[in-house]
């Protein structure tokens, strides 16, 4: 009987666990709109994870050292993501916003915004390719690529 | 390999040959580039020391470099002058015995030893290793002890939440601020906004380069000319030299 609970237990929690992960569980996934870019600067799985260091990171070599690399730099997410199918801007006050659709999701608060814009530049397209900060100069520079 | 760039760059740094140059775009529309600008990877250097001068003689009763700093980092006021932001103002000056006046305009002077980054709690406010004092807005705590501590009543507060603001010149609430000597245009290799439309719609009063290239304009133009730094008294050997005061 003692092992037989366990396996009940994880029997009936089954259906939660085994969620498809297109939204279609009990708990309704955000509709993130990923914008014009339709590929990333990192790969999807490390940015849902690791965005904020590379933001971090990012906002202290630029505005203490004058690095001006735009592959994570904020403005580049911007750029790409905060537009809509047609290419249209897309301001904070819609709930469609790449960020905070997300972060409203995750219930995490955002306060990049508070001293940034988060509307696109007109005419400024996104940086996808490797810039020469993250890949060409990694091998030159002694502090290495980007994490 | 694409190191080439930036070994070409530290040449002419270290050749002291960044010299300024002017780029025309259109008829009547010159964009003032510094002869190369930095690439975006690498770190500024104390190689460059970034300075200005205010040739007073030249300054006219006009407000063309305000404007141009107010339309570059959408600092407008809310019609407070006491507490409105202010990056840069026009002083005029006049002497009681003859009558003299003058108008010139008074901004961060860009210390080398700057007191606001002397008494910053937080190491918000901070001085560039090429001679640019900045606030740091990530780490401000908006104590405002700075602005107490500067001579020049700099720097100002942002009071109101703010929106709309210029991708390249983030600005919030709760925090200080003053002239940034527009070092997003600097480290793309373009003098600063205010310095671009005195050429273009004043008389041409502010020179804007490096105060370690014995052969640019700006030390050219202070080796040919008697220059005074505002409160010289202080010893806080200022980036931007005055002129005919």
């Amino acid at each position: 009987m003692r092992r037989l609970l366990p396996a009940l237990l994880l029997l009936a929690a089954w259906p939660a666990l085994a969620a498809p992960a297109d939204g279609a569980g009990r708990v309704p996934l955000p509709a993130v709109d990923a914008g014009a870019g339709g590929q990333c600067v990192e790969p999807v799985e490390f940015m849902r994870r690791n965005h904020m260091e590379l933001l971090l990171h990012q906002r202290d070599e630029t505005m203490h050292r004058g690095i001006r690399t735009q592959r994570h730099s904020l403005r580049n997410c911007i750029n790409c993501h905060a537009v809509d199918g047609a290419g249209q801007p897309v301001t904070l006050d819609d709930p469609e916003h790449f960020c905070v659709s997300c972060h409203r999701y995750a219930a995490v608060k955002l306060d990049c915004f508070q001293c940034h814009t988060g509307t696109p530049e007109p005419g400024v397209p996104g940086v996808v390719g490797a810039d020469a900060w993250s890949r060409g100069l990694a091998a030159t520079d002694p502090r290495g690529a980007n994490p | 390999m694409s190191g080439a760039p930036i070994d070409r760059y530290r040449r002419r740094l270290l050749g002291g040959a960044v010299a300024a140059g002017t780029l025309t775009l259109a008829p009547g529309v010159f964009l003032h580039r510094l002869a190369e600008a930095k690439p975006e990877a690498e770190p500024v250097t104390a190689a460059v020391r970034w300075g200005l001068l205010v040739d007073a003689n030249k300054c006219a009763d006009c407000s063309v470099c305000v404007d141009a700093c107010r339309e570059e980092h959408g600092w407008d006021g809310h019609g407070r002058p006491r507490s409105d932001a202010q990056w840069i103002r026009k002083v005029e000056l006049r002497d009681q015995t003859s009558g003299r006046q003058l108008s010139l305009p008074m901004m961060c002077q860009h210390c080398a030893h700057p007191p606001c980054v002397d008494v910053c709690p937080t190491g918000a406010s901070f001085r560039r290793a090429d001679g640019i004092v900045l606030v740091d807005k990530h780490t401000c705590i908006g104590c405002r002890y700075c602005m107490m501590a500067c001579p020049y009543k700099a720097r100002s507060f942002i009071h109101e939440e703010l929106s709309d603001q210029k991708p390249y010149s983030p600005r919030g609430k709760g925090t200080v601020e003053s002239c940034t000597l527009c070092v997003h245009r600097v480290d793309a290799g373009l003098a600063p906004a205010c310095v671009d439309a005195c050429q273009r719609d004043g008389r041409g009063a502010l020179t804007f380069g490096d105060l370690n290239d014995t052969n640019g304009a700006l030390r050219r133009a202070l080796a040919e000319h008697a220059t005074t730094q505002v409160r010289a008294d202080l010893g806080l050997d200022l980036g931007v030299r005055y002129r005919g005061l």
